[in-house]
């Protein structure tokens, strides 16, 4: 069984696109090989930032023989038929065999595909799969018109076997294979023959390359921590950027060098952002203090001189970025503590957010009455509430942000502490932006809570009310992600509040803000938004307000606003998406959320997500799943006697008239459960509720086990049909659960 | 091999050996546009050049202009106005890394001593409807050069493909001078009778200039200026590519080029006087674009852009 190594060497490849180029030439080769006949026992693949390689091991030799029985046309077709099979199959009619099939005679044929040497089928594969190489980006060079990440220099393949090694030929305009690799570009510019994979990899190793990505990364976390450690220092984890630099280079070295004294009072998350994203030095902070006083930066060498110029040289460059930064910090500062941090955010106010949704200071003080909307109900001050979103967005316009945008919120809280705010307020302007991903922390500090939630709740309105929604994989504003945002700091604050009512508020502060000041309608609107403060939600605002109007002013608003009813609900519905993409991940099936959706205050996302979890939970139990079906039994039962007799058996059941001991049972279940679930249900203890609910299953179960609902007397039938009724009632109380899904 | 490896005294050093270096390679060494760029790329040596299948290898200095650097001569690092040395070869040889080392040691960059990476960077033109794929070359985590192989340039594929090097001279000099202060650093040999640093050139334009850009420039006049380019480019290129008088074939691509880059320059004014608006930026430099993709179009038709009486046949 031969062993392949194809190694492809090309210029610098660039260091984000190394992992996935190695996963996909593995791929992409061996499923090839895999196509043609040719099985392995394993493969594995490398990349270097001159280099992709590919190790497969035991590999057929070739192709197995393979033989297709293809069914020709009947004995007695015409000659014309005939020949067109022999010229299709390939073969002649004295290889044909006849059998008897029920219609008669038939022709068959065997097909023999002869199996192919290994060589073969790699040169092919590999040819078809470098001309096609799925890179993110790819380019020409010279002359020539193949398509690489960067020129392609070179191909090495070769098949070793315990008999020898040979050479798999691929041409490729111009590029030969061959079996000789090269050693690193300054250290060992040689080339070197290779008969095997080992031998490869131990005389690169030889030459000063590592192959292997994770070999280097190791190397390079393993020297950094113990070179900080040396020192009582600890190295900052960054495993992105360890992934990057084990991919800049061949052989690394790993230096450690100072950060100059005048830097060292600058946050460390300046000092780490600018060595990270100018240079991609590791940050080494010094546990006692938390600060960041050393940097660790990994050259592609060794020198005679261990390093000690191109430690220099590092540390010349940060001297002049880190200049810049202290620069920066320093004016920003003197920005904040002579005029306070609300000056700092005043060119904001000729910032554009969206050229539909004005400036981001016109954003800024909607946010800001509506954190104070949202401040009581999530227990912030909403002084403070409003404080804090006045100024949280003010480092937008730092010249730190300017440079280092990622230094968002961050800086923003330094700053509103140089300014003397509260802690609180200094930490919603960090927080406000949280959660993003839906692994971050959900901020819960209330004054951040209620700027957090303005702060997306109207970017969401915003593009709802020029109607740029998400549409399929597109969704430029993340839209998507500050509506899961909205939803975790919900219910991890345990925040009760009817989103619907902040929906129509900010909906309507948008209309205000783009219609055109000269309209009268404005100040109607304007009426209209303090309304929805007494009385809830657009329409019932209108109507307040509705007979003060003229018939014009009517047609007015609804020219400028009439659309809002249906954004808000569509608003509503997107979170209602979103909640179901984020229960499913928590293991809350669609229906559930549907038959959750179906109750009263689906705009309370909170409550929303209580029913839901309490429901799924009785589902997962025995006598939950078995209650959904005895309630679907009753269920059907009613809707066909009720389509049949036209009236609704929704009246009491009389105990009287129960006949059977299950029935009488059934009664005694129904009085029990609703004599718990009503006062679990005000008191909004879904738990209880649906444990209460499930407990009648086995009342349920004996009762259609033995008794017969549409009894021949008319009065035990309609009875018992009520009885069903009440079982229905009870478990729609709770949830519609005709929603769910057997 | 021969390698040098002194050490350059002044910056004209770095540049005469530059110089020195890439005609040993072959380059035929021009010498700076005579008129106002952003950047050496814009220089008809490469714009132009890049287009077509005519073989082309060239190495010149460019003073270039970017007026939203200016500093008045107090930054360290930064210039409105500085210089850039550019390469351009076509079609790119396979062994343009290799050659381009070599620049670094004919400079006194000691490959041996120093960590030379490629790292990945591609740049792209929007006034110039390019784009290409490449590295900024970084010596002990510094940036020096920009290596880029050309794939577009105004709309029009690169074949065959050029490489471009671009090194920031005063940073580069810089450098390899171990100077902190730009201009700090000797222009001439320092034993020279009469000794210059880059600020006894510079300091004082530097002033003057960003004064005038950012303050002293009339706009209104850069406005009409702009227009004035922009048709005058439009007007050179809708002439018919018969000359009535000589009867020969002329297309005037390179005198059109000039009111683009000029248009370009403009822009750059403009912008640095903080007349133009967010959305406007976007309109105005599809404006240049708009000339920039006109010349190439319109050097392809002339022979220096390849183009042959047969093959349009």
């Amino acid at each position: 069984m031969p062993d392949l190594l194809i190694e492809l060497f090309s210029e610098e490849i660039p260091a984000r696109m190394q992992k996935r180029a190695s996963e996909d030439l593995k791929k992409l080769i061996t499923d090839g090989l895999v196509e043609a006949g040719l099985t392995y026992a394993s493969a594995g693949a490398f990349a270097t930032p001159r280099r992709l390689a590919l190790s497969v091991e035991g590999l057929l030799a070739e192709s197995p023989t393979t033989v297709e029985e293809r069914k020709g046309p009947r004995v007695d077709a015409p000659e014309k038929a005939l020949e067109g099979f022999l010229r299709g199959a390939g073969v002649s009619k004295d290889d044909l065999e006849i059998r008897d099939e029920k219609k008669g005679q038939v022709y068959f044929a065997k097909i023999t595909k002869p199996g192919r040497p290994a060589a073969e089928i790699i040169s092919e594969v590999l040819e078809k799969n470098v001309r096609n190489f799925p890179w993110p980006k790819s380019m020409r060079w010279g002359s020539g018109s193949l398509k690489w990440v960067r020129p392609l220099h070179s191909i090495l393949c070769i098949l070793s076997a315990e008999d020898g090694v040979e050479v798999v030929p691929v041409d490729i305009d111009g590029i030969t294979s061959g079996n000789t690799a090269f050693g690193h570009r300054f250290m060992s510019p040689v080339t070197f023959t290779v008969n095997s994979f080992d031998d490869y990899a131990a005389k690169l190793k030889k030459n000063y390359v590592v192959l292997d990505p994770a070999e280097r990364a190791d190397h390079i976390w393993h020297d950094a921590t113990n070179q900080a450690f040396a020192q009582g220092l600890e190295v900052v984890e960054d495993k992105g950027l360890l992934a990057e630099v084990a991919g800049l280079v061949e052989w690394p070295v790993v230096l450690m060098g100072d950060i100059g004294a005048d830097f060292l009072e600058l946050p460390p998350e300046v000092l780490q952002t600018s060595m990270k994203e100018h240079q991609k030095f590791f940050s080494v902070k010094n546990p006692k203090t938390g600060r960041i006083e050393k940097f660790v930066t990994v050259a592609n060498r060794e020198t005679a001189d261990h390093g000690a110029t191109i430690l220099a040289g590092n540390q010349k460059v940060l001297s002049a970025r880190l200049s810049d930064a202290k620069f920066f910090w320093e004016n920003d500062i003197r920005t904040v503590e002579r005029h306070g941090l609300e000056a700092m955010s005043a060119p904001l106010a000729n910032v554009t957010f969206h050229n539909k949704l004005g400036s981001q200071g016109a954003r800024i003080s909607r946010i800001a009455t509506l954190a104070a909307q949202l401040a009581p109900v999530v227990g912030a001050d909403a002084k403070e509430a409003t404080l804090a979103a006045k100024v949280a967005k003010a480092d937008l316009s730092s010249e730190m942000v300017y440079e280092f945008p990622e230094l968002q919120g961050i800086m923003g809280r330094y700053y509103a502490k140089k300014a003397g705010l509260s802690d609180a307020v200094a930490d919603a302007c960090r927080d406000h932006y949280s959660p993003l991903g839906p692994s971050d922390d959900v901020p819960t500090e209330a004054v951040s809570v209620s700027v957090a939630l303005a702060d997306k709740l109207d970017t969401l309105t915003g593009f709802w009310a020029i109607d740029e929604k998400p549409t399929g994989s597109k969704d430029p504003f993340a839209l998507r992600r500050a509506a899961l945002g909205v939803i975790r700091l919900l219910i991890t604050n345990d925040v009760r509040v009817s989103l619907s009512r902040f929906f129509d508020t900010q909906l309507l502060a948008h209309k205000i803000a783009v219609a055109d000041e000269n309209d009268g309608v404005i100040d109607t609107l304007k009426e209209i938004l303090d309304e929805i403060a007494e009385h809830g939600v657009f329409g019932a605002a209108l109507e307040a307000i509705s007979d003060k109007l003229d018939e014009n002013s009517v047609d007015a608003v609804n020219a400028a606003a009439g659309d809002l009813p249906s954004a808000s609900a569509d608003l509503l519905s997107f979170f209602h998406d979103r909640l179901k993409v984020f229960l499913r991940d928590q293991g809350v099936r669609h229906d559930v959320i549907d038959a959750c959706l179906a109750m009263p205050s689906s705009d309370d996302i909170t409550l929303l997500v209580k029913r839901a979890t309490a429901l799924q939970a009785m589902l997962d139990t025995e006598d939950g799943t078995n209650l959904i079906q005895g309630f679907k039994r009753a269920n059907n039962i009613l809707t066909q006697a009720e389509e049949k007799d036209g009236v609704e058996y929704s009246f009491g059941a009389d105990i009287k008239f129960a006949e059977t001991e299950e029935e009488k049972a059934l009664f005694a279940a129904l009085d029990a459960a609703e004599a718990k679930i009503s006062p679990a249900m005000a008191d909004e203890n879904f738990t209880d509720a649906m444990a209460a609910m499930a407990e009648m299953r086995p009342a349920v179960d004996a009762f259609f086990e033995a008794v017969q609902v549409n009894a021949d007397n008319d009065i035990v039938r309609r009875n018992r049909l009520n009885l069903l009724g009440r079982i229905r009632d009870i478990c729609l109380s709770v949830a519609d659960l005709t929603k769910i899904e057997s | 091999m021969s390698e040098i490896v002194d050490k350059p005294r002044s910056f004209q050093e770095i540049i005469l050996r530059l110089m020195t270096y890439w005609a040993s390679k072959g380059c035929a060494v021009l010498q700076p546009y005579d008129m106002e760029v952003g950047a050496g790329t814009f220089h008809p040596a490469t714009t132009l050049r890049s287009l077509g299948s005519t073989p082309w290898a060239a190495a010149y200095v460019q003073p270039s202009r970017r007026p939203t650097d200016g500093r008045y001569g107090e930054n360290p690092n930064r210039l409105q106005h500085y210089y850039q040395y550019q390469v351009l070869i076509k079609p790119s040889p396979p062994d343009l890394q290799e050659l381009y080392l070599g620049s670094l040691k004919a400079i006194g960059i000691d490959t041996d001593l120093h960590d030379i990476r490629f790292v990945e960077d591609d740049w792209e033109s929007p006034t110039l409807g390019a784009w290409g794929l490449g590295w900024e070359v970084w010596c002990d985590g510094m940036e020096v050069s920009q290596f880029t192989y050309f794939q577009q340039v105004g709309g029009h594929d690169c074949k065959p493909v050029s490489g471009e090097l671009t090194y920031g001279l005063e940073r580069l000099a810089m450098y390899v001078l171990g100077i902190d202060h730009v201009m700090d650093m000797p222009f001439n040999d320092p034993d020279a009778p009469i000794a210059l640093t880059y600020g006894d050139v510079f300091k004082q334009t530097e002033e003057e200039y960003s004064r005038h850009n950012f303050d002293a420039a009339n706009t209104e006049k850069l406005l009409t200026e702009f227009e004035r380019a922009e048709a005058e480019c439009h007007a050179l290129l809708s002439e018919p590519a018969d000359d009535p008088k000589t009867g020969k074939r002329i297309i005037m691509a390179h005198p059109a080029y000039d009111q683009c880059i000029k248009a370009s320059h403009l822009f750059n004014l403009l912008d640095a006087r903080g007349v133009i608006s967010v959305t406007e930026r976007q309109a105005y430099i599809g404006r240049v674009r708009a000339l920039a993709k006109a010349c190439a179009d319109a050097f392809v038709q002339t022979e220096a852009g390849g183009f042959t009486a047969e093959a349009a046949e």
